[in-house]
C-alpha cells in the first residue's frame, strides 16, 4: 500500500517523512525520527508519558495518527533544552528530585511546559488538574508539583 | 489496521462521499480519542479512516444571531472553553465537556466524538439533550436535522446511516434568567466513567421557572430526556416539594446496567440526587451567586 508523505516542523526544524495510514505520531518520532524521548507506556491515551506540543497544544501521540501531523508544527521532548542548556523546568525537576525511573519524566516535562506556555502563574490546584493527565509510579507526584511551581515563581521574578 | 486507508477530507461533500462509497467499512475521524483506541485493541476494523477537522463547518464556533451558537462537531474541549461568551451563557455543556479526560485529551477530543461514539455514558451527551442542542446532519441524501436525545437508538448505535455524518450543533438562542449545569457520579475523582450524568437547563424569572429540560445519562441504554420533569417544574417555584417528585421520576426512568462500579440500586438513587443538586446549582448561576 502507498505510503503517506507528511510534511511538518518538529522543534523548528522542516521534518518530512513517509508513513503508513496506520502509524501513530509517537511510532514515527520514535521509529523512524529517532526521537526516542516521548515514551509509550499506555498507548491509550491514559498515562500521558508520549504528551508532545502539537500547534501550541498538549496532546498524546500515542492516540494521533502521523498522517494528521501534515502542515503542523510540533514540539517533543528534545527541542525543550536549547543548545544544550536545560530548560528551566529541566533543571527544577532535576535539583527537586521529581524523577527517579524516568520514564514519566519526558511527558510531564511537556504537559507543564505547556501549562506554563498558558497560564505562567498556576495555582497549586491547577497544576495538579493540569498534570492529571500525566502519571508517574515513582515519585508520588508531589516534587512534581512543586517543581512547576517553583519554575512559575523564579520566572515571576526574572521578568 | 493494516490495510486501513487515510483521508483527510477538505469538504463535507468530499467526506459523505467517501464514506458512502466504502460501504460501512469506512469511519470519520475527529479527535480519535475513542477511534484510536478502538482500533488498536481490534474492536474496530475500518479499511478507510475519514480525517474530519479540516472541514471548516465542522471546526468553527459560530454565534449565527445574538447568543445563538453553532458548534462544529470537531472542535475540541480546549477550543470551545476559549470562547468566553459560549462558556458564560452554556456553563452545564462547557462543563460537561471538559470533564472528558485530561488536559492531552481535551486537545483532541470532540462533542461530535462523544455523540457520535455512542455511549450510554458520554458526558456531554446529557448536557447537550437538556441544552436543546439540535444535531445537524449532512449526508448523500442531503441534510437534515434531529433533536440530540433522538440521536441514539442504543448503546453504540445512533441514527446515522452509511454516508451520514455530524456536521455541528445548533443551540437555541439563550434567554436571559437561564442557565445549566452538568453533574456527574463516578467512583473515582477524576479520569473515569459516570455511573450517573445529569443535565439541567432551566430559566428561572421572579421565582418562576419558565422553562426547564432535565436529562440522564448512564442510566439506560441511551441517554434520556426526562420528560414529564418539564411539565412539573414549569411555572413551579422550584420547592422541595417539585424536586422531590421530579427526583422521583427521574428515578422511576432508570433502567441502568448492574456492575462493580455501580449497582441498579446506587446508580438510581444517585440519578435522583444529581437532578436535586444540578437544580439547585442552576438556580445559584441565574442569580449569580
Ligand atoms: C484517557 C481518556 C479519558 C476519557 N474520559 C472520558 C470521560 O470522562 N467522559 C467521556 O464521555 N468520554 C471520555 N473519553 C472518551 C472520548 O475522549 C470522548 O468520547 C471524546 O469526546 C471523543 O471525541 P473524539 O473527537 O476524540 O472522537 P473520535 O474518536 O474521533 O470519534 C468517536 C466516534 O465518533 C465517530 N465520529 C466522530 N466525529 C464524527 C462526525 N462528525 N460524524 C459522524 N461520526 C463521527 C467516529 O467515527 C468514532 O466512531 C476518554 C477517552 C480517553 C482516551
Ligand atoms: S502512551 Fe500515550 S498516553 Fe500513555
Ligand atoms: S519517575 Fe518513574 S514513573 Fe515517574
Amino acid at each position: 500500500m502507498a505510503k503517506i508523505q507528511v510534511s511538518t516542523k518538529i522543534n523548528n526544524e522542516n521534518v518530512d517523512y513517509l508513513c503508513e495510514p496506520h502509524d501513530t505520531m509517537l511510532d514515527v518520532l520514535r521509529n523512524q525520527l529517532e526521537l526516542t524521548g516521548s515514551k509509550e507506556s499506555c498507548g491509550s491515551g491514559d498515562c500521558g508519558s508520549c504528551s508532545i506540543i502539537l500547534d501550541g497544544e498538549l496532546v498524546c501521540s500515542c492516540l494521533m495518527l502521523a498522517a494528521e501531523a501534515e502542515g503542523s508544527k510540533l514540539e517533543t521532548i528534545e527541542g525543550m533544552s536549547e543548545g544544550g542548556k536545560l530548560h528551566a523546568l529541566q533543571q527544577k525537576f532535576l535539583e527537586k528530585a521529581a524523577l527517579q525511573c524516568g520514564i514519566c519524566t519526558p511527558g510531564f516535562l511537556m504537559a507543564s511546559k505547556a501549562l506554563l506556555d498558558h497560564n505562567p502563574s498556576p495555582t497549586e490546584t491547577e497544576v495538579r488538574f493540569w498534570l492529571a493527565g500525566n502519571l508517574c509510579r515513582c515519585t508520588g507526584y508531589d516534587k512534581i508539583v512543586k517543581a512547576v511551581l517553583e519554575v512559575a515563581e523564579d520566572m515571576k521574578e526574572s521578568a | 489496521m493494516s490495510d486501513t486507508q487515510y483521508l483527510a477530507a477538505s469538504t463535507i461533500e468530499e467526506a459523505v462521499n467517501a464514506h458512502s462509497k466504502a460501504n460501512g467499512s469506512a469511519r470519520f475521524l475527529a479527535g480519535g480519542t475513542d477511534l484510536l483506541v478502538q482500533i488498536k485493541s481490534g474492536i474496530r476494523k475500518p479499511n478507510l479512516v475519514i480525517d474530519v477537522k479540516k472541514i471548516v463547518e465542522l471546526n468553527s464556533i459560530e454565534e449565527i444571531s445574538e447568543n445563538e451558537f453553532v458548534v462544529g462537531a470537531s472542535v475540541s474541549g480546549v477550543n470551545l472553553n476559549r470562547n468566553k461568551k459560549f462558556s458564560k451563557l452554556w456553563p452545564g455543556v462547557l462543563e460537561a465537556f471538559r470533564l472528558i479526560g485530561s488536559e492531552q485529551i481535551q486537545g483532541r477530543a470532540s462533542l461530535g466524538g462523544n455523540i457520535c461514539n455512542g455511549s450510554p455514558a458520554g458526558d456531554s451527551v446529557p448536557a447537550l439533550i437538556a441544552a436543546g442542542c439540535i444535531a445537524l446532519i449532512a449526508g448523500p441524501n442531503g441534510k437534515r436535522e434531529i433533536p440530540i436525545e433522538e440521536f441514539h437508538i442504543g448503546p453504540g448505535k445512533t441514527v446515522l446511516d452509511n454516508g451520514e455524518m455530524l456536521v455541528s450543533l445548533k443551540f437555541p438562542k439563550r434567554e436571559i434568567n437561564s442557565s445549566d449545569t452538568y453533574l456527574r457520579m463516578t467512583p473515582r475523582t477524576e479520569m473515569d466513567i459516570a455511573v450517573v450524568g445529569c443535565g439541567v437547563n432551566i430559566t428561572f424569572e421572579n421565582n418562576v421557572c419558565t422553562a426547564a429540560r432535565v436529562s440522564l445519562g448512564a442510566v439506560a441504554p441511551t441517554p434520556l430526556l426526562v420528560k414529564e420533569a418539564s411539565k412539573i417544574m414549569v411555572g413551579s417555584d422550584l420547592n422541595s416539594e417539585i424536586l422531590d417528585k421530579v427526583s422521583k421520576i427521574c428515578m422511576d426512568l432508570c433502567d441502568p446496567i448492574d456492575d462493580k462500579r455501580g449497582t441498579i440500586d446506587y446508580r438510581t438513587k444517585v440519578a435522583g440526587v444529581l437532578f436535586k443538586r444540578a437544580t439547585l446549582t442552576t438556580i445559584d448561576r441565574i442569580k449569580g451567586n
